[in-house]
């Protein structure tokens, strides 16, 4: 079974703003999984639609089996949700705030007061449970939200954005008490628009921009291909086709040849292997890569928030 | 699953509970003083120169009034402003995400509200007594009466912020509508002192069927049937009830 099964989503806003344009997304039982996109890609109107925030227009969503249309009381007891934004009452303590949440769950209170010690002290926020949400720092108040997330102990644990603006040191001891609660078994889904982030936490990813899935493949292939660049080679008429070893190439037709090659490799050994068989090259381009377009748009989009935010 | 429920209502009135308590300052206080001053103008000093209303003292007639004013004001109050800060801080999220069906978060709003509403007006009470002994004709139509008209004025707020999109719009009701209907809803004078012309036109006024539904609990005098006065408390309750929980249910201004 998966732990999310989302197919055809599709989310116009009143507005007219169409977020989300039919997106399917898999997540296995288990999975540490990063959907990344840059800002206004749709992120968190997927992870709204499925913590039932937001009113989907069509599509299907299963969270471990259970439909948000048919089995909502089932599916919303799987997921633990992490806002982007800080959702709780500025005014209550910490500890009201974890314990009530749990209480929504049906959570008898008892019960709720054990797991709340334990998830504050786990998150580093005990000694300020008695202490109002409002005089927390921005670092806190995200570990507060994922305490909140875990109160009930769902199956799956949703962090929209949960590292932007917290600094690096914070942003670590997130990563590790992350990847442990992974381990316990909690499916994790976290978006970000840090390819970083990603790398260092995710096994599995998908890319999304404006709307629509543009990748969903494993971490591993999705580095290879961003570390890969192709090159377009025009060359003279060719009787025979030129061949390359230790490349991936195509020959497209009968005077261009297309090849793979990572970018800490270099092109002397390609030009030395055509050269061997007396092939000309009249000229080159590099191939235009839809991945490697989006992420510097993702880059720059990372930017300007920060510089936005400083 | 009915446990589930209950611990998601019983957590819900507990936080609304906690709330108005945290800030008494400004939810308790306010109706305790305002009502005291009501008692010794209109009470002592004035009250003494109108002389008996309906075979009653002046001060005897108005406090079931004042009581029922100050539970009016503040059971829409607490509602109107717990949910809206609700909305506006947008810790309304928290229950929007747990399985807590929408039937549940209105009870659990409008129970806030009514727990409020039943303390200012034992507080209300226990001022009056400086004034005044009180005496009680009916204690079951008392209650009944307090506990249907809270949790109808509480339903009305919860209503008021879901519509509401700044905090202007939630006085906007108390200031247009409810301060003056209260004021023209029998708490000061009786309905039988008003030409009939104006009797029949102030009968078109729901508040005046609360406010003499709980004097009669009081005093055993009502302008009209305290019968129909609870009627139209059931009645005007499961209206708004049912509104209430539409809007909710569809997410009207708290999901997108
Ligand atoms: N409540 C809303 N009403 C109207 N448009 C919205 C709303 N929320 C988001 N949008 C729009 O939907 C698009 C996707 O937004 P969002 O899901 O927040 O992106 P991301 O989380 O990837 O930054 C954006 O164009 C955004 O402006
Ligand atoms: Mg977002």
């Amino acid at each position: 079974m998966k732990a999310l099964d989302i197919s055809g989503l599709t989310k116009t806003y009143k507005g007219g703003t169409q977020a989300l344009k039919g997106i399917d997304l898999h997540v296995n039982e288990g999975d540490f999984f990063a959907l990344l996109g840059p800002n206004g890609a749709g992120k968190s109107t997927t992870i709204g639609v499925i913590s039932s925030l937001v009113n989907k227009s069509s599509g299907t969503v299963n969270v471990f089996g259970h439909s948000v249309d048919d089995d909502l009381v089932a599916a919303k007891s799987c997921i633990g949700l992490v806002p982007q934004e800080f959702n709780f009452n500025q005014f209550e303590t910490l500890h009201q705030i974890v314990v009530n949440q749990a209480g929504y769950y049906g959570v008898p209170r008892n019960i709720a007061k054990k797991r709340a010690e334990k998830y504050l002290k786990q998150l580093d926020l005990w000694e300020k449970r008695n202490e109002p949400a409002r005089e927390l720092s921005g670092g806190m108040k995200r570990r507060l939200m994922i305490a909140r997330a875990l109160m009930h102990e769902p199956k799956m644990l949703i962090l929209d954005e949960p590292t932007a603006g917290v600094d690096i040191e914070i942003r670590r001891s997130m990563w590790t008490f992350l990847k442990e609660i992974n381990q316990q078994g909690i499916t994790i889904i976290l978006t970000t628009h840090y390819l970083e982030e990603a790398e260092m936490l995710c096994r599995n990813i998908a890319i999304i921009d404006k709307g629509i899935i543009v990748e969903n493949t494993s971490m591993k292939a999705l580095l290879s291909k961003l570390n890969m660049e192709t090159f377009v080679l025009d060359l003279p008429v060719q009787s025979k086709q030129p061949s390359l070893t230790g490349f991936v190439f195509r020959n497209i037709d009968d005077h261009t040849l297309e090849v793979d090659v990572e970018k800490d490799i270099g092109l002397n050994d390609v030009f030395r292997q055509l050269t061997e068989q007396g092939v000309t090259v009249l000229s080159m381009r590099n191939k235009a890569n839809r991945l490697e377009e989006l992420f510097v748009r993702m880059v720059e989009s990372g930017r300007k928030k920060q510089a936005g935010a400083a | 699953m009915g446990n589930r429920n209950l611990t998601a209502l019983g957590t819900i009135w507990i936080k609304e509970c906690t709330r108005f308590l945290r800030i008494w300052i400004q939810t308790l206080v306010p109706p305790a003083i305002t009502m005291s001053l009501y008692f010794v103008i209109f009470g002592s000093l004035i009250g003494s120169r109108i002389g008996q209303m309906d075979g009653f003292s002046y001060m005897e007639f108005i406090v079931p009034g004042l009581i029922m004013m100050s539970v009016i004001t503040n059971s829409y109050a607490n509602v109107s402003s717990s949910f809206f800060s609700a909305k506006f801080q947008r810790n309304i999220e928290e229950l929007l995400v747990a399985p807590v069906p929408s039937w549940i978060i209105v009870l659990g709003f409008v129970g806030g509200g009514v727990a409020r509403a039943i303390l200012i007006g034992i507080i209300v009470t226990l001022v009056s007594l400086f004034f005044v002994d009180i005496q009680i004709h009916n204690f079951a139509v008392i209650i009944v009466t307090l506990i249907l008209t809270s949790s109808l004025f509480a339903t009305a707020g919860l209503i008021n912020a879901v519509y509401a999109k700044t905090f202007d719009d939630i006085s906007m009701v108390p200031t247009f509508v409810l301060t003056p209907l209260t004021y023209l809803g029998g708490v000061f004078y009786s309905l039988s002192l008003l030409p009939e012309f104006w009797q029949m036109v102030s009968k078109a006024n729901p508040i005046v069927y609360m406010v003499n539904g709980f004097r009669y609990g009081f005093l055993g005098i009502s302008d009209v049937n305290y019968l129909v006065s609870l009627g139209l408390l059931v009645g005007f309750n499961l209206v708004m009830f049912t509104i209430a929980y539409q809007l909710i249910n569809r997410g009207v201004g708290i999901r997108s």
